[in-house]
């Protein structure tokens, strides 16, 4: 996966609160066979709205979305993550996500960032007209008008998103315990044909 | 050396244990990881992005069961027919495709073993007892009626078993549910699992695996306990066991996938020490008596919504919690319910004997049983039995059991996921209602607007003949 390190540029400034998986990609596109493509089905039903933030041309390939309280509710689809890195989106900064959202953002290499209310409310206003930054290393959130706003975050997810470790490299690095745990197996458990 | 009684999920997790970090979280063997169409595509996407491959092929096995039709599937000649929906088409080439280049053994459509992941996996002997067995899908808990440390798993888990044969976990809390005591005349496994999940709720169980016993799981099939194990998401456990016997042996013997000779000798030995030791302990103990158990029915959207079928739709008012008063009216509204209503005065359009939960040759034995001489009521629309692998097909065909259901006006089908979920061509149409053996009433899960009520496969039967929900015992007598 590619390194996380800072990430900066123009931010979308959703907003809405209990943004639901199905509210990110509706299910009618769950039926596909690669984790890319999803952009083109995320937030269909805001996007029937006129005048809505994603089709506003000053946040095309913003690389970051602003969002309210409880993003990712709902189903535990993974191609609600997949949907948003297609879209070019590499970190969400909300209130508050949903603990199965934030997993599958992770695993996908996407940064959830939670900030209180106020700071969030904050990096709305400065999004509809100037770029932010996030900086993983120091975890912080930081706007052109010198705002600071210091995030938390599980140092082992820290770890992998600056080294652009996956889980599955991770891993495939204990594969020696692995081979030794499968040497102690017994012989029966492989399967008679 | 004298060491704590543990319990069987306890024995399980240690026995595959690979590494165990500071923070708890364990790395664990998988010995077995069952793929269908669905959850797998991305998965096998992501390892040829990364250059990987599959650690295990032998430990793994493919079928597709979800978006299959479970019409016809070969034509007068014996030719294929093409999936008409592309997208079904789509993830079916390619299962067809990934698992070969992977070299991973694949039951195809037209194959005699081909069905529901979860039927073929103990029909073939792939799940053993003691193993750890994952699959891209809730239900896998079902295996876990074997005692399998069984359960469903995510496309990116997915992805690094494929690779790695492991997962990290924590591990869970345990919960026993003690049956004891029998099941009355007419009533069954599945009567008993609504039961439970009625009693317990449906987060009842969230971060616990189940471990049933009594001697009301003592005395099942192993085809009734999968029925119970299978239900076990729908009561927030993420897998449930019962202690392998010698039920579970005579079953396993032979299965062409099932240890064999020696190799047999030496499993049985370890298997017959998996049983909970006396004394050991869990986080939770809940008591249920056998002898309760009506013939249930749920009247919600949620599989915790259940009363007997003698019982009549709750009124939302008599909850006490807000967060389940407003659930349930929502419920009531898309059920087009009102309190105080019958639940034997609820006429229903469409009948489903199928899916994971019920679709093996017992629960065809149960529906036919209360079928036989008897045909479906004028209101009852669509009636469809779809037998979870090809081979309960030919079992049923062998048995008759295929002319009494036809004869009582219902479709006799390939197997499939079918009806279970909106996913293929199967589906309850907008606002009508359906008897189902399946195991979720999810706004929508039948189709958009479909209105399910779960019972067993011979409720189902019941409801077939006359029309509405019913106490199949009256049919009984
Ligand atoms: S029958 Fe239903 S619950 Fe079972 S695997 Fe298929 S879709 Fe899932």
């Amino acid at each position: 996966m590619t390194p996380v390190a800072r990430i900066e540029g123009k931010a979308i400034p959703f907003g809405r609160a209990n943004v639901d998986t199905d509210v990110i990609i509706p299910a009618r596109w769950l039926k596909t066979i690669s984790r890319h493509g999803l952009g083109r089905g995320a937030f269909e039903t805001v996007r029937a709205e006129p005048g809505n933030v994603f089709d506003d041309p000053v946040y095309a390939d913003a690389p970051i979305l602003i969002a309210g309280e409880n993003f990712g509710c709902g189903s535990s689809r993974e191609h609600a993550a997949w949907a948003l890195a297609d879209l070019g989106i590499r970190a969400v900064i909300a209130p508050g996500f949903s603990d199965i959202f934030s997993g599958n953002a992770f695993k996908n290499g996407i940064l959830t960032v939670e900030l209180p209310r106020p700071a969030v409310d904050r990096l709305m206003e400065v999004a509809r007209t100037d770029p932010i930054a996030i900086d993983l290393e120091h975890q912080t959130v930081i706007t052109p008008f010198q705002d600071r706003f210091a995030f938390a975050i599980d140092p082992f997810r820290k770890h992998c998103l600056l080294e652009g470790l996956d889980e599955v490299g991770l891993t495939l690095a204990m594969e020696p315990k692995i081979a030794a745990f499968e040497a102690r197996q017994a012989p029966w458990l492989k399967p008679a044909i | 050396m004298a060491s704590r009684p543990r319990n069987l999920y306890e024995k399980i997790w240690d026995a595959h244990v690979v590494e165990r970090r500071d923070d708890g979280t364990c790395l664990i063997y998988i010995d077995r990881h069952l793929v269908h169409e669905v959850t797998s595509p991305q998965a096998f996407e992501a390892l040829r992005l990364s250059g990987r491959t599959v650690r295990r092929p032998d430990l793994t096995l493919a079928v597709p069961d979800h978006n299959l039709p479970t019409t016809p599937r070969v034509d007068g000649a014996g030719r294929r027919l093409p999936i008409a929906d592309p997208e079904s088409a789509a993830q079916l080439a390619a299962l067809e495709a990934n698992a070969p280049a992977f070299g991973i053994r694949y039951i195809g459509p037209t194959d005699a073993e081909q069905g529901i992941v979860h039927v073929v996996g103990p029909e073939q002997g792939f799940t053993l007892p003691g193993c750890t067995l994952v699959c891209g899908d809730s239900h896998t808990a079902a295996h876990g009626a074997l005692g399998a440390l069984a359960f469903g798993i995510g496309t990116s888990e997915v992805e690094h078993v494929l690779a790695t044969q492991t997962l990290l976990l924590k591990q869970a809390k345990s919960m026993n549910i003690r049956v004891e005591g029998a099941l009355g005349f007419g009533v069954s496994p599945k009567d008993l699992i609504l039961h439970v999940i009625g009693r317990i709720g449906a987060a009842g169980g969230t971060g616990h695996v189940i471990e049933y016993s009594g001697s009301a799981i003592r005395a099942m099939s192993i085809e009734g306990r999968l029925t119970v194990a299978n239900m076990s998401i729908e009561a927030g456990a993420r897998a449930g066991l019962i202690a392998p016997d010698d039920k579970t042996f005579a079953y396993l013997k032979g299965r062409p996938m099932a240890p064999k000779d020696e190799a047999w000798d030496q499993a049985l030995a370890w298997w017959r020490t998996l049983p909970s030791d006396p004394g050991a302990a869990f986080d939770r103990v809940v008591e249920i008596d056998a002898a309760a158990v009506a013939p249930s029915v749920t009247w919600g959207t949620s599989p915790e919504d259940v009363v007997p079928v003698s019982g009549a739709v709750p009124d939302p008012e008599s909850f006490a919690e807000p967060a389940r008063r407003e659930a349930a009216q929502k419920s009531l509204a898309y059920m087009g319910l009102v309190p105080g209503q019958r639940m034997q005065d609820v006429t229903v359009e469409n009948i489903f004997i199928g899916s994971c939960t019920n679709s093996r040759i017992e629960d065809l034995r149960a529906a036919a049983a209360v079928l036989n001489g008897r045909r479906r009521a004028d209101n009852v629309r669509q009636a469809l039995v779809v037998p979870g692998s090809g081979l309960v097909k030919r079992q049923a065909e062998a048995e008759g059991l295929d002319r009494i259901f036809i004869e009582a006006g219902f479709e006799w089908r390939e197997p499939g996921c079918s009806a279970c979920l909106g996913m293929n061509p199967d589906k309850v149409p907008p606002g009508e209602r359906c008897a189902s053996t399946s195991n979720r009433n999810f706004v929508g899960r039948q189709g958009p607007g479909a209105r399910t009520h779960l019972v067993s496969p011979a409720m189902a039967a019941a409801a077939a003949v006359t029309g509405h929900l019913t106490d199949v015992r009256e049919l009984m007598r």
